[in-house]
C-alpha cells in the first residue's frame, strides 16, 4: 500500500500535503481502493471554511457514499476541477491528480493531531489483520 | 482480499476461487459472495462489449414432477405454464392471496411433466413452504438447491466462448428456451437466459463439476469473472426488479409495471386482489428515472415532485454505461417519461427525469 513519507494522515484515510501556509488535502490508496471505482465526488465551496476532523466533502463509489473530513482547519483557496467530470482520478492517483482541494492553513499547530506515514501505514496494517 | 465474517453465511463451491481471484466478498441472500474482482465498473463493461462469468450458485432451483394442472402448479404462477412448449422459459411469479409478491421465477418446463423452478437465493424456504402448501394431487418436488450450481456467461461474445466447451448446438438456442449438453461428462442443462440485458446463457451443473467449468470459462480468450456489484448495476440499466428490493410480499406485479408476465385469462393465486387492483387504479408506480449528473440516488431516498414528497427509491447506483445516478422507486401519481422529479436525502439533492424501460437500450440479449 502505497504511503507517501512527506505527507501526514487522519485515521479516517484523508491526506494532507503542507506547502508553507497552504495544504493539499485528498483521500489515501487505503480509501479508494476500500471504495472501489468512485463515480462523484462532491467538494467544498472556495471561500468554504472547514474544521479539524469535520466533515468537508463526500465522495461516492458504485455502491456506497462515504463522508470525507478536513485534516486540518481552513479555508478552501481552489478545488480540484478535474474531479466532477473524472472522479476515477481518485482511483489512479489519489496522492497526485486525484486531491480534493487547497486550503489556506489557519493553525498550523493542528498537525500534532495527525499521524506521519510511518504511524499511518502501521495503523493501515493493524486494520487489515 | 476484504471478508466479512459471520459464521451463519454460507459459502459456494467456487469461494476458494473468488479468494484466489483476490474478490471483495460480502454478504448477499445469506451467502458470502464476490462483489467484485477487478472493478465494479471494468465488470459492468466487459459484460457489456464482450463476456463475463458470475458464479450464480446462491440460488434456489426446484425440480418438480407433476401434471400442471391437476398439481395446481398453473395456479401458483401467474404465467400461462399449460401452452410452454417444452424446452421453454418462461418468467412469472408466485403470489400470495392478496396479490403480494412471494418470489419472481423462471419456470423452466423439462418435459410434458417436469419442471424446474428457479427461485431467489434469500427466498428459497418461504418458495418451498409456498409450493408444499398450494401443490395437490400426485407430485414430486425436490429442492435441488444444495447440489446444483450455476453459472451465468453474459455477453455480445458468451455463444462464441460457450461453444467451445459444449459444441455448436448452444449458438441455435433462441432466447428463453434451453437444451441440455454434456460438459465435463455430466448432462447439464444450458438455457438462452440471464439478467444483464445482454445476450448469455446460464448454466445449471452440479456442485462437483462446477470449480472445473469455472477454471476452463476463464481460461478462454476474452473471457473474465464478474462479481455481484456489476451484476446490479447491469440488471438496473435494464430495470430488472431486485427481490427484496424493488419487489417484495407487500407489492404486487401490477405496481411493480410487470403486468405483462401476469396471465389474466386464467386463474392464479391472488387474481382476486390484482382485479380489485385493477378497479380500484394502482396506488403506486414502480418508475425508473435518470439523474442530471452522476450522483447516485439509493435506496431509501425521498422522491418529490414540485418540492412534495411522492414516493421512495427502492434501487439506485452511479450508471457505468450512461454516466449517471439511476434508479427506480415507487412514486403515488402517474407520471410520464420525461417528468421533472427531485431525489433527496437530507442535504443531498439530485434532480432527475422520469424515463422508459429499459434505461439501456443497446443490450444484446435478444440479438
Amino acid at each position: 500500500m502505497n504511503v507517501p513519507q512527506n505527507l501526514l494522515y487522519t485515521k479516517e484515510h484523508e491526506w494532507v500535503r503542507i506547502e508553507g501556509k497552504i495544504a493539499y488535502i485528498g483521500i489515501t490508496e487505503y480509501a479508494q481502493s476500500s471504495l472501489g471505482d468512485i463515480t462523484f465526488v462532491d467538494l467544498p465551496k472556495k471561500g468554504a471554511v472547514v474544521e479539524q476532523f469535520k466533515f468537508c466533502a463526500t465522495v461516492e463509489s458504485v455502491k456506497a457514499a462515504s463522508d470525507v473530513y478536513a485534516p486540518l482547519s481552513g479555508t478552501v483557496t481552489s478545488i480540484n476541477e478535474e474531479l466532477s467530470a473524472h472522479p476515477e482520478l481518485v482511483n489512479h492517483s489519489p496522492y497526485e491528480q486525484g486531491y480534493f482541494c487547497v486550503i489556506e492553513i489557519k493553525d498550523a499547530s493542528e498537525k500534532t493531531k495527525l499521524l506521519n506515514a510511518d504511524a499511518y501505514r502501521t495503523y493501515i496494517e493493524g486494520l487489515a489483520a | 482480499m476484504e471478508t466479512i465474517v459471520s459464521g451463519d453465511l454460507r459459502k459456494t463451491p467456487l469461494y476458494e476461487e473468488h479468494c484466489a481471484l483476490k474478490a471483495k466478498m460480502a454478504p448477499f441472500g445469506g451467502w458470502l459472495m464476490p462483489i467484485q474482482y477487478e472493478g465494479i465498473i471494468a465488470e459492468h463493461a466487459h459484460t457489456r462489449s464482450t463476456v463475463s462469468v458470475f458464479d450464480i450458485c446462491h440460488m434456489g432451483e426446484f425440480m418438480l414432477e407433476a401434471d400442471p394442472v391437476a398439481s395446481g402448479l398453473d395456479r401458483i404462477v401467474t404465467q400461462d405454464i399449460v401452452s410452454m412448449p417444452e424446452g421453454t422459459c418462461r418468467y412469472g411469479f408466485m403470489l400470495n392471496e392478496q396479490g403480494g409478491i412471494v418470489d419472481d421465477l423462471v419456470v423452466y418446463r423439462l418435459g410434458k411433466t417436469s419442471w424446474m423452478l428457479v427461485v431467489n437465493a434469500a427466498t428459497t424456504p418461504a418458495d418451498e413452504l409456498h409450493l408444499k402448501r398450494y401443490l395437490i394431487g400426485p407430485h414430486r418436488l425436490t429442492n435441488a438447491s444444495n447440489d446444483l450450481g450455476k453459472l451465468d456467461i453474459q455477453g455480445p461474445g458468451s455463444t462464441e466462448a460457450l461453444q467451445k466447451l459444449v459444441g455448436e448446438g448452444v449458438a441455435k438456442l433462441s432466447y428463453y428456451t434451453f437444451g441440455k449438453f454434456t460438459l465435463r461428462k455430466e448432462n447439464v442443462i444450458i438455457s438462452r437466459t440471464g439478467y444483464t440485458g445482454e445476450r448469455g446463457f446460464e448454466v445449471y451443473i452440479s456442485n462437483a463439476n462446477i470449480r472445473g467449468l469455472w477454471q476452463e470459462l476463464l481460461s478462454l480468450p476474452g473471457v473474465k469473472p464478474a462479481g455481484l456489484g456489476a451484476r446490479d448495476t447491469l440488471r438496473l440499466e435494464m430495470c430488472y426488479p431486485l427481490y427484496g428490493q424493488d419487489i417484495d410480499a407487500s407489492r404486487n406485479p401490477l405496481e411493480a409495471g410487470l403486468g405483462n408476465f401476469v396471465d389474466f385469462s386464467k386463474d392464479f393465486i391472488g387474481k382476486k386482489a390484482l382485479q380489485a387492483v385493477k378497479t380500484q387504479g394502482i396506488r403506486e408506480r414502480l418508475i425508473p428515472f435518470i439523474a442530471d449528473s452522476r450522483r447516485s440516488p439509493r435506496h431509501g431516498f425521498g422522491i418529490y415532485v414540485n418540492g412534495v414528497k411522492t414516493g421512495v427509491v427502492t434501487s439506485g447506483s452511479f450508471s457505468p454505461s450512461l454516466a449517471l445516478g439511476i434508479g427506480m422507486g415507487y412514486v403515488a401519481m402517474p407520471l410520464d417519461a420525461g417528468s421533472k422529479i427531485e431525489i433527496k436525502d437530507g442535504a443531498v439533492e439530485i434532480s432527475a427525469a422520469v424515463a422508459k424501460r429499459p434505461l439501456y437500450t443497446k443490450g444484446t440479449a435478444r440479438s
